[in-house]
């Protein structure tokens, strides 16, 4: 692949030839990178490309095994992250580095080397987050605050580290559409300051909008640069994947509606911690042969959400219907027999046991739906294992060798082992929440395309998703959660991004309070 | 009267709230230490083996507390680089503690023990009723008034503190921004381990001055009970102890006045009084959830 | 140099295999240091702490019957340390139900029948259950910290004892001591094969071997261990983990409190005011050393049980502190724990620049 050379005065980092190992893994292999100043870089890669690998080296806070960082012109050797921010490097995280507990001022006075008086850093803070346009109050308590404003204090504590070049690991995806245009404003206002940032994102049409220049990798290799503003998403997407992405055919075959097997009816809950979300009077029905999608920013009570329809959050017994059965102080098994299936958020620790092999995992979910893994109380672990091989084979779960534990699975194989598993009992009702959360493309599509199929077969699929573009995909019907409020489900082809955004940010409330 | 029993009621609650104000720190840390009772007899049986040897109580405190930190080394080194089961290991640190000092203790007791000298502070000992209970107290006394009011000020008003209750909060976060989790907490490791030292000094050197096996009687747990009373607060701390030692001094009087209740009952009131203050903390779930360390006891292991 | 962890990918089944037997021997290079440090000759003295026990009928003897108890508390605290439930109070739960088994024999000495015995286990296992029981209901019900709870009751629970035995449940023959009677003959644990064993030892195995089958092989068993691995997997699979704590904690209470009554209806035949030398903490260690796993907590009851036995021996022949016996068990524990970091993890030495991750400002 010949690269064009982009090095010149202008030039503010230039990494070369970085290579990083894990164990057998080969996380980055001779990457080299030049990020300029005032320029807005996107890195694009699938999950497990080695972006996340890359940019900790970059932070200091992994240390290359092989290549040189030049910054501004001279070698460095970033050892960590303090190191990093004294450069002028800072990092916005995908999973922030905040602490619950702590107020504003305390989280970015910990960032800081010298944070002075607690009060002066306050009225610094609400000048300089008032002056970018996010405003902070400093006293208030993270635990209390919602992810959007939590990214607003990731970024404000760069800012206050006058930093040459911003880090950011998929900052969109815990905002509004509305927030994240917001959020592009403040980017490139700080890239004519001559700020750098580098870019991560899976969201192909806003690197395309905003990234001057982006630089795509594929297992650990630099495989193509580009300018962003001349490709479409779809060929972005071509160049990270390395071959056509096979697009999922939903709205082609019109479902066949049916009576209504999922019913949620006022389905209320208070907060059971200080932290969670109370559900205010979710109403929603789910038909036979549709898919209907729930989308909303996290932390808006889907988690709560699920649990309540999964049966691991009882609530009265009217409140959750399958099949017309009331259900709502039902446990999960009860709902399972029913012929419910749940996939939840978190693949290890909830949907799976990580030290586990995945033979017993299945026992995990399928002790008492009728599949012969219980005799007298006894499992048999023949039947598992042969339900194993089953699942393996019909979902493409690829392992090193035969019947692994959970925890050794790449994210997306075992996303198609915890969906495989109860797609494996063609159930009536299937409740997904984030099918695709970390998966790379090809898994992804093929998840998609298994849970259309389901639905088109009779079978209810709920959904629920912080991915527009996964919505707009696999939906017929859309709903957004809101502070634990549920907007009305409408037909995907009356709902636009705006209008989602919009109840995202709120309205779904508000449309709630109206009617 | 009431001057009396109010020593004996400091006198009691003093190895608590030593031991309690150090497990808090090391808990504000994120790292659960159950061996408080085993780092405590360890300082116990050393302090009073040193003073008695030396015929210095100074330099039998420093050794309690020197063993204190190395009984808390051992269990940092398996819980934060070993990543074992920090239950577990604390427990192990317990198990170790009782059986080393019995070991070491065999050849004490039944010796006459030193008896730390109450010291005079100009003026403040002078106050009426103030002077005489708080203020012509053995130096290890007054040392558990200082311990309180640094810790109490460094968790909340400094830098270090700050980072430390970072840590305790979120190690994830804390390591991505850069601090050493493991050194943060090795630190706050040993500071608890010389508290518990010291509390054990006072046992043998103070509250009874003689060696007797197993002579810290469940004060290290009822030391961990105070730091969820306290949910985490260090003056909250002061108060528990300073309950508690009422409660176990109560034996004590009832005998004075002859009441007619078993002695066991009264005995057995301490670990009562425990289990009944743990059930009201723990039921208000709304005030422990937000007081709690996130990170409490849950292994930390940095990737590289 | 830095010690660094590298995770495995998935267990290593030879160091969950290997990590107790590499724990044993560091224990013994230890407690030969110890020796040496003490004055003593460290081959001498190992040999007669783990050695010599074995070697003469009696000892053989002494050590299982102290193995008995270890097993059958271990075997319960497994149950609980497997499904994540802290209970350290089974030193009461063991007292406790020696008081429930022995109020038969001491209140009603005329009930004398083939029913005593029986009637007497039952009523120890119940007692024990109970008193496991406060601290799992304070759990469930008010999500009071369990570690805690068990281990004051151990304190109550001894004291409670104390009282019987000075107080009411006194021998009125005994001439003050605080001693209760002596048990009938029916409600004395028989001895078999020749009295090389009390009954309670082929009791103890049998119950050891149940419950290794029902937890690796029943829907039981793995609700147990999921629970302890992942709680939040456990409830998706619709399992309670209220009911867990609640079974956990009776089965390791009734197990203790029959190993309580089995103690003072075979090895005392009375109750006395101290009736066990620290079976409840000790049994913490065997059920790690034994890997939480009922067949080789069988091995560890044995391996404990002999630091008892050589403990008396070094001390009689040796002038060593019997106390030696509690110190190597702790170090036993701490080596156990130690070595099981093997079976997730890799150990690398490392020497080179400051790690990653470290600040400078602190």
């Amino acid at each position: 692949m010949v690269q064009q050379d982009r090095s010149g005065k202008d030039t503010l980092l230039d990494a070369r030839g970085l290579t990083k190992r894990f164990g057998d893994i080969l996380a980055n292999d001779k990457v080299d990178l030049i990020i300029n100043k005032g320029e807005i870089h996107a890195l694009l890669g699938e999950n497990g490309a080695g972006k996340s690998t890359l940019v900790k080296m970059f932070y200091g806070s992994l240390e290359p095994d092989g290549g040189e960082i030049i910054w501004d012109g001279a070698k460095v050797d970033i050892g960590n992250p303090a190191a990093a921010r004294e450069l002028g490097i800072g990092m916005v995280f995908q999973h922030f580095s905040l602490f619950e507990a702590l107020n504003v001022v305390e989280n970015i006075a910990l960032a800081l080397p010298n944070p002075g008086k607690m009060a002066d850093l306050a009225s610094r803070i609400e000048t300089v987050s008032r002056d970018y346009g996010l405003p902070l109050n400093p006293t208030d308590i993270v635990a209390d605050l919602p992810v959007g404003i939590r990214q607003r204090i990731e970024i404000v504590r760069c800012l206050l580290q006058e930093p040459q070049l911003i880090i950011m690991d998929e900052p969109t995806s815990v905002l509004t559409p509305q927030e994240a245009d917001q959020l592009f404003l403040t980017l490139q206002r700080l890239a004519e300051e001559g700020c750098a940032v580098l870019y991560i994102s899976h969201r192909l049409e806003e690197v395309k909008r905003i990234c001057h220049h982006a630089t795509i990798l594929r297992h650990g290799q630099v495989v193509r640069e580009c300018d962003p503003t001349k490709e479409t998403p779809a060929s972005l997407a071509s160049m990270m994947v390395g071959a056509d992405v096979a697009s999922v055919s939903a709205s082609e075959q019109k479902p066949q509606i049916g009576e209504v097997r999922l019913g949620l009816q006022d389905l209320s809950a208070p907060a059971s911690t200080p932290f969670a979300t109370a559900l205010n009077k979710i109403s929603l029905d789910l038909r036979a042969g549709e898919v209907v999608a729930i989308a909303g920013v996290a932390g808006n009570g889907q988690g709560e959400l699920f649990d309540a329809i999964s049966g691991e959050m009882p609530v009265a017994t009217q409140m959750v219907q399958i099949d017309g059965t009331p259900c709502g102080s039902r446990n999960i098994t009860w709902r399972r027999k029913k012929n419910a299936a749940f996939v939840p958020e978190e693949r290890l620790g909830h949907g799976a046991v990580p030290g586990m092999k995945l033979s017993q995992n299945i026992v995990l979910t399928r002790h008492s739906t009728g599949d012969k893994l219980l005799t007298g109380g006894f499992v048999s672990n023949a039947q598992a294992g042969a339900m194993e091989q089953r699942i393996k084979q019909t979902y493409d779960v690829r392992m090193s060798h035969d019947d692994p534990e959970a925890r050794s699975l790449s994210g997306g194989n075992l996303q198609k082992f915890v969906v495989g598993r109860e797609l494996d009992r063609k159930p009536g009702v299937l409740v997904v929440n984030q099918p695709t959360w970390g998966v790379d493309a090809g898994a992804a599509a093929l998840i998609r395309q298994a849970l259309i199929d389901l639905a088109r077969s009779g079978s209810a699929v709920l959904v629920i998703s912080q991915d527009l573009d996964e919505i707009f995909e696999i939906a017929d019907r859309i709903a957004v959660i809101s502070r634990g409020y549920l907007s009305a489900a409408e037909p995907a082809d009356d709902m636009t991004r705006e209008r989602v955004g919009l109840l995202m940010a709120g309205g779904a409330e508000t449309q709630e309070e109206v009617a | 009267m009431f001057e009396a029993v109010l020593l004996t009621v400091i006198t009691a609650a003093t190895p608590l709230l030593i031991a309690a104000i150090g497990e808090l720190v090391v808990e504000r840390s994120g790292v659960l230490n159950l061996g408080v009772e085993g780092m405590m007899i360890m300082g116990a049986v050393i302090g009073f083996a040193i003073a008695n040897q030396t015929g210095s109580g100074t330099l039998g405190v420093i050794a309690a507390i020197i063993a204190g930190m190395a009984m808390s080394a051992l269990f940092g080194f398996l819980v934060l680089v070993l990543v074992t089961n920090q239950v577990a290991t604390g427990l192990a640190l317990t198990i170790l503690g009782i059986g080393l000092s019995g070991m070491i203790g065999e050849a004490y007791i039944g010796v006459p023990g030193l008896d730390l000298p109450e010291l005079y502070i100009p003026g403040l000992s002078d106050i009426p009723f103030i002077g005489p209970v708080f203020f012509q107290q053995d130096a290890i006394v007054y040392m558990s008034f200082i311990l309180v009011a640094v810790v109490a000020y460094g968790l909340f008003r400094t830098k270090l503190g700050l980072v430390l209750r970072a840590v305790g909060d979120n190690h994830g976060s804390a390591h991505a921004l850069g601090y050493s989790v493991i050194r943060i907490r090795f630190a706050a490791i040993l500071f608890g381990g010389a508290c518990a030292g010291l509390a054990g000094a006072y046992m043998s050197l103070a509250y009874t001055p003689q060696w007797v096996e197993n002579m810290t009687a469940g004060r290290g747990w009822i030391a961990l009970a105070l730091v969820v009373f306290s949910s985490w607060l260090p003056l909250r701390v002061v108060v528990g102890a300073y309950l508690f030692g009422a409660v176990s001094v109560l034996n004590l009087h009832a005998q004075a006045v002859e009441l007619d209740i078993p002695s066991q009952l009264l005995s057995s009131l301490p670990y009562l009084a425990t289990i009944l203050v743990l059930v009201l903390i723990s039921a208000n779930r709304r005030l422990t959830l937000v007081n709690t360390p996130a990170c409490l006891g849950k292994p930390f292991v940095p990737d590289r | 140099m830095r010690i660094e962890l590298v995770k495995r990918k998935e267990h290593s089944q030879t160091m969950a295999l290997l990590s107790p037997l590499i724990a044993v021997g560091l224990t013994a290079l230890a407690a030969g240091i110890i020796f040496s440090i003490t004055g003593h000759n460290p081959l001498i003295g190992l040999y007669k702490f783990f050695i010599e026990p074995l070697t003469q009928q009696w000892s053989l003897e002494a050590t299982i019957d102290k193995a008995t108890p270890l097993i059958l508390i271990g075997c319960g605290l497994a149950v609980c340390y497997l499904s994540n439930n802290w209970n350290i109070g089974a030193e009461g739960q063991f007292v406790i139900g020696a008081l429930f088994g022995s109020m038969l024999p001491v209140l009603f000495p005329e009930f004398e029948n083939g029913a005593t015995l029986p009637l007497m286990l039952i009523f120890g296992a119940v007692g024990g259950a109970l008193w496991a029981l406060i601290p799992a209901l304070l759990k469930t019900r008010f999500n009071t910290n369990e570690i805690l709870t068990s281990l004051m009751l151990v304190y109550v629970a001894s004291l409670i004892l104390d009282y019987l035995v000075r107080g009411p449940w006194r021998d009125p023959g005994g001439y003050n001591f605080p001693e209760s009677r002596i048990f009938s003959d029916a409600a004395t644990l028989p001895e078999i094969f020749d009295g090389a064993m009390s009954l309670s030892a082929p009791i103890t195995v049998v119950i050891a071997i149940i419950l290794a089958v029902v937890l690796a092989k029943t829907l039981k068993g793995f609700e147990i261990r999921v629970m302890g691995e992942s709680p939040r997997a456990g409830s998706f699979a619709g399992f309670s983990a209220k009911r867990l704590t609640l079974f956990s904690f009776a089965l390791a209470g009734a197990l203790a409190g029959l190993a309580g009554t089995m103690e003072v209806s075979g090895a005392l035949n009375q109750l006395l005011p101290s009736i066990s030398p620290g079976y409840g903490f000790t049994a913490i260690i065997v059920a790690f050393l034994g890997r939480l796993n009922p067949i080789g907590i069988i091995i560890a009851g044995f391996v404990l049980a002999l630091s008892y036995i050589g403990g008396e021996g070094v001390q009689s022949s040796m002038g060593v502190s019997n106390e030696i016996a509690s110190v190597i068990q702790g170090m036993l524990l701490f080596f156990v724990l130690a070595c099981d970091t093997l079976i997730l993890y890799r150990i690398r030495m490392v020497s080179r620049r400051a790690p990653a991750g470290e600040a400078s400002h602190v």
